[in-house]
């Protein structure tokens, strides 16, 4: 490992245990929280997050210390921001499913209980969002 | 400097997956177990990034690239299965 300058070391050193205490933190939630719905914050933001740090660390370190320029993390980090709204998206409409069929119960936390959906329509877990769009399976 | 931030990071994120495993095993339903791996696989990528900076080498990153969407990929397919029984409609 070469040495770089000062300030470089400093900036990479505090990226990297702002990335790990992010991600610790992400993961204290996911056992901490009390119901599903508030558990999904904490690893979509925060352990999304310290991820993010831990890659621009690893960039700035390359660049700095290194003094290669490589852009394979921020590719990484790009598709993590995209995907996890996405993932977290489709996990919450699993438990709402769950729910739904008594397969799953509902622990209150401080967040209370969620709301109930609109009056006349169930949660968009299983149905289609309008009829005869893609994954409309009436007539299947 | 870096060595000892380094340590710290893979501390915390081995000690974050010691947590996500414990939530795996715990559940209580199914989508915390699909949560907690979709987290596990998170900080699996942020452990390689870790271990590519201290081995200051550059060919690590691949292997990031795919966890990170095999990951992504791996969780939409538990979710759909869940939710429809099926996974490629």
């Amino acid at each position: 490992m070469s040495a770089g300058a000062p300030w470089a070391e400093a900036l990479v050193s505090a990226l990297i245990v702002l990335g790990g205490s992010f991600a610790l933190i992400g993961s204290w939630a996911l056992v901490r929280l009390p119901s599903l719905m508030e558990r999904l914050h904490g690893p979509t933001k925060a352990s999304t997050l310290g991820l993010g740090a831990l890659l621009v660390a690893s960039v700035a370190y390359f660049q700095l210390i290194e003094g290669k320029w490589t852009t394979h993390e921020l590719l990484v980090s790009v598709f993590l921001f995209v995907t996890a709204p996405i993932s977290a998206n489709l996990i919450a409409k699993v438990h709402l499913h769950r729910l739904r069929l008594g397969e799953a119960s509902e622990a209150v936390g401080p967040a209370g209980t969620q709301p109930p959906p609109a009056p006349g329509v169930e949660w968009a877990t299983h149905q289609a969002p309008h009829e005869g769009s893609a994954g409309d399976l009436q007539g299947d | 400097m870096i060595e000892t931030a380094l340590a710290i990071g893979l501390a915390a994120l081995s000690l974050a997956l010691a947590l996500n495993l414990w939530r795996l095993f715990k559940g209580p339903g199914v989508a915390d177990r699909i949560l907690a791996l979709d987290t596990m696989v998170i900080n699996v990528i942020g452990l390689i990034v870790l271990a590519g900076i201290a081995s200051g080498s550059g060919t690590t990153f691949e292997a990031a690239l795919l966890l990170a969407m095999v990951g992504f990929v791996g969780t939409v397919a538990y979710a759909k299965f869940l939710l429809r029984g099926d996974i490629v409609e």
